[in-house]
Parts: structure tokens; C-alpha cells; sequence
């Protein structure tokens, strides 16, 4: 026996335990695909009715909501002009469908990815028993490679917008999660103390003192996860997920450098302007650490 | 006198162990183990030390200690911050110690508010939303708490800054913020940690100056640690000495100045200016006549400052005291008044 081969399973048997992992994710799938798939229909009505949504506002109303979102969380003239400025460039370019759509898809993520990735950090932080098991879950959905969780996505669903979407909330939900968690978990003791001295009970702890205090870390969650999800539409693609992604995806095969280019530029215009208007945002809801005006 | 009180809140054999297994050494803590063996032996820290005292009604009891005495740590079992290892803290004829969590949340919201040394305020909030933190906890209606926030902002003198954040006023005034916060309660025992300490000297004084005229009117039972004797002397109607978490002496300011109980009480008023703190009444012969031709009249509680203060601007060596109906009840000399402040 050599030092430089690993004593490995013999070949069959590695063969075997695939083979018996593959099965019975097999039969798993023929089994309760179908009741799985219903499960997550209202989720695709909701995908559904969010991109026709968009798609069928007249593009100068579509533009006007944009810019006044951008413009009310922001307060910023700049970013609302840059928003209108970005919107007609992507749309004279022939890429207005596309960005709608996906514009539809990241809208859904953020959506659900707040949905469950705020109560989730909220339990984190008030058990450690909850931390430890849910921070290594969290480690794997951000380092697997989003590859290796589409085969069963897609097994179990079939390709379209729901593997795509789920395949997008597993590497987007993370960052909402530790950073809600984290957040809460820094909420000054003293506050804390003080809170309990005046006989708050936990959930006015909670809804009084530590989801205000936290909020600014929060909202850097969220403003990850947007970035995050956004980074998934080319693979998100991959399973049938239309948007900025099929271009981009139709561009590496066939080799259109210039489609690949604008498109990849659109999906960069939406993460700057989701970016710079969520931190915007996220500053102005913190103005009383500007402090000090007084002094 | 304080004594005629009645105790508000009793502290029996309170001890405290921090540390991980705190419990399991509980029987020593019976059998009297000291701090030190606890120390090195067990790595457990005894905070404090088979604490009984009673703190009285309406009136402001000041704990006082260096840092490590275990002050804070007694006040925070008032309302039970922290869980005594033995020992019971009863307030109002009821147990603090074996309340269940709902019951302790209610007793918190009733009975107790407290102040604290770094001002604890909720930075997310304004100064009135701050001062209406205890009454929202204790689910009130919003228009009773804008009314007592609104009152109370006016006594504690922030008139004008409702609006701002903790983090645009002075440390001097965010204490006032946490003081209108706790006053707004209209709580039984005001709880006051440190309160003043971090103020610089001036503002200090004047937060001091504050209590006391509020305390007048109020008549809480005020809890006021500190750390400094001048502090305790100038508010406090009664002062409790802890040292390494034992309580050395509890007494009025003058049985404390007069009649210290250890080395460590001695050395802790040694530079304290006596002659504001000790009467007319402690230090005089006592006598109901007196026919010294010269003499000045000073009441019996006069500081020994105004007499002194009364003697030196008539030139005369003697003072007649007098009690409140103009009855003479003693004298003082100069040697007298020597003796008092150099003791």
C-alpha cells in the first residue's frame, strides 16, 4: 500500500451508495413532487401576477412609480433623475421586458426573503439553542454551489419560476438572517437593563427597543439580499427563469459579446439603484445618531 | 428621624455569588465562608455578604460604596435585575424574590422606576417619547401619557427640547430625561444608580438641588447609591456604608461623621467638611439655662456653619441653642466648635 492513494471505497460500492442516495431521492420525488408543487402554487400565482403586473403598466407610469419609490425612500433628486435616466437608456436598448421581469422576480425574493429571514434572526437572537442550529444550515446555503442545490430543485419542481425562485432565496436568504440576528444582538445592554427595569415584557422588548435598534443592520441585511438575488438571475436562468439572465445565458453560448455586455450593464443599473436608494433608506431612519446638532 | 418610618423595603440575609456554579455553594455560604477563600478556592466572587437592612419610607436612603463594594448589585435586587443566590427582598409585605415573571413585570411597573448612571435613554426616540417609555410599558392610554410626559418634561426644566434626541443634549440633561422618565411612572421607590456620577461637578449639584426640592413635594422612597460622600451626606436621610459587600454602618450623616463604626468609615469621612453636615444640636452641652453675657442665638438645627458663621460676625465666643419654641436646650463655646471640626 502506498502513502500517495488514499485507501478510498471500493469503486462499486461508491457506485452503490450513489446509486442508493439517487433512488430514493427518486421515489421521493415521484411520491410527493406533485403535493410539493402544489404547495408552492399560491407562490407562483404570486410570481405571476407581480410580472404581468409590471409588465402591462404603460412603461411612462412604470417609470414615474419607479422614480417616486426611489425618490420617497431616498429623498434624493440625483437618484430619482438616475433612476428615470437608467429606465429610458434600458428601455431604448430594447431591454424593457426583460428588466421588468426581472425587476418582478428580485421584488418577490426580497418579499419573502423579509418574510422569513427577519423572524428567523429574530428567533436566532433570542436562542442560542436556535443559533447553533441554524448558523451552520446558513454557512451551506451560502457556500454550496447554487448548482448543486438545483438538481434536486429541480427535480422535485420541474424547471421554471419556482426552482428559480427558491434556487435565488436560498443564496439570498443568509445575509437578512445573521445580520437581523446580529443586530439584535448588539442592542446595548444598558438599554436592555433599562427596559427590563421599567417592566417591559419581551415582545415590547422586542417591538420597542430591539427591532428599532436594530434596523440599521437589518436594513444592510436587506440591501445584501437585493444584491445578492440579483447575482443569481444569470443562473436563475438556467432553470427557466425569464429576465436580464436569458440574454446574458443565450450570450455566453453563442458568443454575442455585446448582448452579454448590455444586459449584464442593466443588471448592474438595478443593483446600483436598489443599493444606493435601500441605503439611503437605511441612513435617514437612523437620524437621531447624527446627534450632537445641540452641542 | 427616620426611625419612626416605617421600613418600605427590607432586605433580609441577602448574599450574592457570581459565577457558574454560584448554587452549588450555597452551604458554604451558610457555614460563613469569607470573600477571599471564595475567591481563590472556588473562583466565585461574593458580591455581596449577608446584607440586612431596612430602607424606610419617604425618604431618600443612600447606599454608598467605592466601585467592587457592591452597591449597584444591592440595588439591582430591589427589583430583582439580578437574582439573589439566598435571601429575600420584601417590599410592601411581598416577596421580590419568589414573584413569578408576571407578577415581578407588574410589580416593576408599579411600584419601582429607576434612574440610571449612563442615562439608558432610548436613542431612536425623542426626549418625550422617552419620558412616556414606562407609562407605554405599563400599556396606558396615549393621552395620559402626552399629559404626565408633558408635565413632567416642564418640572425636570426641558421645556423646548421634546422633540429632540437623547444624542443633541448634554449628559446633564439626558439625565434630567431619565429622571422625568422615572418620575412620570409615579412609582413608590425611585431607584436612582449612580445617577448623578457622571455629571461633571456644577451640573452634579444641581440635578442634586433638583431631587431634593422634587422629593418635598413627592415623598417617594428614594434609593440613591453613590460613591460620593458629599453626595450622600448633602441628600441622603439616611446612609448605608457597603465595603467589599458588607454593610459596615447605617445611620444618619451625623452618627455616621460622630460615631464611626470601623477604620474604613473613619478613613472614608476623614476629608469631608464637617461643618456643613454636623448641628447646632450634636455637638453642644446641653443645659436649659445659660447666663453667659455675650452670648449668640442659634437654632438646634443650625449647621455648625451658620453657628460658627453667627459667632464669628457678633465677635462672641459662646452661642445659647434654642429648639423651635425658643426654649434654650444648650451651649456652645469655641473649644467646642475646634473640638468638632478637627475630630
Amino acid at each position: 500500500m502506498s502513502w500517495s492513494e488514499f485507501p478510498s471505497m471500493s469503486r462499486s460500492d461508491l457506485r452503490e451508495l450513489r446509486k442508493s442516495i439517487d433512488e430514493s431521492f427518486r421515489s421521493f420525488t415521484i411520491e410527493y413532487g406533485d403535493s410539493l408543487e402544489a404547495f408552492f402554487d399560491p407562490l407562483l400565482d404570486f410570481l405571476i401576477f407581480s410580472e404581468r403586473l409590471l409588465l402591462n403598466t404603460p412603461w411612462p407610469l412604470m417609470i414615474a412609480i419607479c422614480a417616486g419609490l426611489a425618490f420617497s425612500a431616498s429623498r434624493s433628486w440625483k437618484i430619482a433623475v438616475g433612476v428615470i435616466v437608467a429606465f429610458m437608456v434600458i428601455g431604448y436598448l430594447g431591454m424593457w421586458a426583460d428588466t421588468m421581469r426581472t425587476l418582478s422576480i428580485i421584488t418577490v425574493c426580497t418579499i419573502v426573503a423579509i418574510a422569513i429571514g427577519i423572524p428567523l434572526g429574530v428567533l436566532m437572537a433570542r436562542s442560542n439553542k436556535v443559533q447553533a442550529v441554524v448558523s451552520p444550515i446558513l454557512d451551506v446555503m451560502q457556500t454550496m454551489p447554487s448548482f448543486v442545490y438545483l438538481i434536486p430543485v429541480v427535480m422535485l419542481l420541474g424547471i421554471g419560476k419556482v426552482p428559480g425562485l427558491i434556487a435565488v432565496i436560498i443564496y439570498a436568504l443568509p445575509p437578512v438572517v445573521r445580520l437581523t440576528n446580529l443586530g439584535i444582538r448588539e442592542v446595548d445592554s444598558d438599554v436592555i437593563e433599562a427596559a427590563d427595569a421599567y417592566g417591559s415584557s419581551s415582545w415590547q422588548k422586542l417591538v420597542h427597543v430591539q427591532m428599532p435598534l436594530a434596523l440599521p443592520s437589518i436594513f444592510a441585511g436587506i440591501n445584501q439580499t437585493i444584491m445578492m438575488s440579483l447575482s443569481m438571475v444569470v443562473i436563475a436562468s438556467m432553470i427557466g427563469v425569464k429576465g436580464l439572465g436569458q440574454p446574458v445565458l443565450k450570450a455566453i453560448t453563442n458568443q454575442y459579446f455585446a448582448m452579454g455586455l448590455l444586459n449584464g450593464f442593466a443588471i448592474v443599473a438595478l443593483a446600483i439603484i436598489f443599493d444606493r436608494v435601500s441605503q439611503r433608506y437605511g441612513l435617514r431612519i437612523q437620524k437621531h445618531r447624527q446627534g450632537d446638532s445641540n452641542d | 428621624m427616620t426611625d419612626t418610618k416605617n421600613a418600605k423595603i427590607k432586605i433580609e440575609n441577602l448574599s450574592k455569588i457570581f459565577g457558574p456554579k454560584a448554587h452549588a455553594l450555597i452551604p458554604l455560604l451558610e457555614q460563613g465562608i469569607d470573600r477571599q477563600t471564595l475567591q481563590e478556592k472556588h473562583k466565585h466572587v461574593l458580591a455581596l455578604d449577608n446584607i440586612n437592612i431596612d430602607l424606610a419610607e419617604h425618604s431618600i436612603e443612600v447606599i454608598m460604596g467605592l466601585s467592587g463594594s457592591g452597591k449597584s448589585t444591592l440595588i439591582r435586587h430591589i427589583n430583582r435585575l439580578i437574582d439573589p443566590t439566598i435571601g429575600n427582598v420584601i417590599i410592601d409585605g411581598e416577596n421580590v424574590c419568589t414573584m413569578s415573571d408576571k407578577a415581578l413585570r407588574e410589580f416593576r411597573q408599579a411600584k419601582t422606576a429607576m434612574v440610571f448612571q449612563n442615562f439608558s435613554l432610548l436613542p431612536h426616540r425623542t426626549v418625550i417619547d422617552n419620558i412616556g417609555f414606562g407609562l407605554q410599558m405599563q400599556k396606558k392610554n396615549a393621552k395620559l401619557i402626552r399629559e404626565r410626559s408633558y408635565y413632567w418634561l416642564e418640572r425636570v426644566g426641558l421645556k423646548g427640547f421634546e422633540h429632540n434626541y437623547p444624542a443633541q443634549l448634554s449628559g446633564g440633561m439626558q439625565q434630567r430625561v431619565g429622571l422625568a422618565r422615572a418620575l412620570a411612572c409615579d412609582a413608590d421607590i425611585l431607584m436612582m444608580d449612580e445617577a448623578f456620577s457622571a455629571l461633571d461637578p456644577l451640573i452634579r449639584s444641581d440635578m442634586q438641588d433638583i431631587l431634593l426640592e422634587l422629593q418635598q413635594e413627592i415623598q417617594k422612597t428614594i434609593v440613591f447609591i453613590t460613591h460620593d460622600l458629599d453626595e450622600a451626606l448633602k441628600i441622603g436621610d439616611s446612609i448605608a456604608i457597603l465595603n467589599q459587600g458588607k454593610l459596615i454602618q447605617k445611620g444618619s450623616a451625623e452618627q455616621i461623621l460622630l460615631h464611626p463604626a470601623d477604620d474604613y468609615v473613619c478613613r472614608f469621612v476623614a476629608d469631608v467638611n464637617r461643618t456643613t453636615v454636623l448641628k447646632a444640636r450634636s455637638i453642644m452641652k446641653v443645659q436649659s439655662q445659660s447666663n453667659v453675657a455675650d452670648a449668640v442665638v442659634v437654632q438646634q438645627d443650625d449647621t455648625l456653619k451658620e453657628v460658627l458663621h453667627s459667632m464669628l460676625s457678633a465677635d462672641s465666643f459662646n452661642a445659647i441653642v434654642k429648639d423651635a419654641k425658643g426654649q434654650c436646650v444648650g451651649c456652645i463655646d469655641s473649644d467646642m466648635v475646634a473640638a468638632a471640626v478637627n475630630s
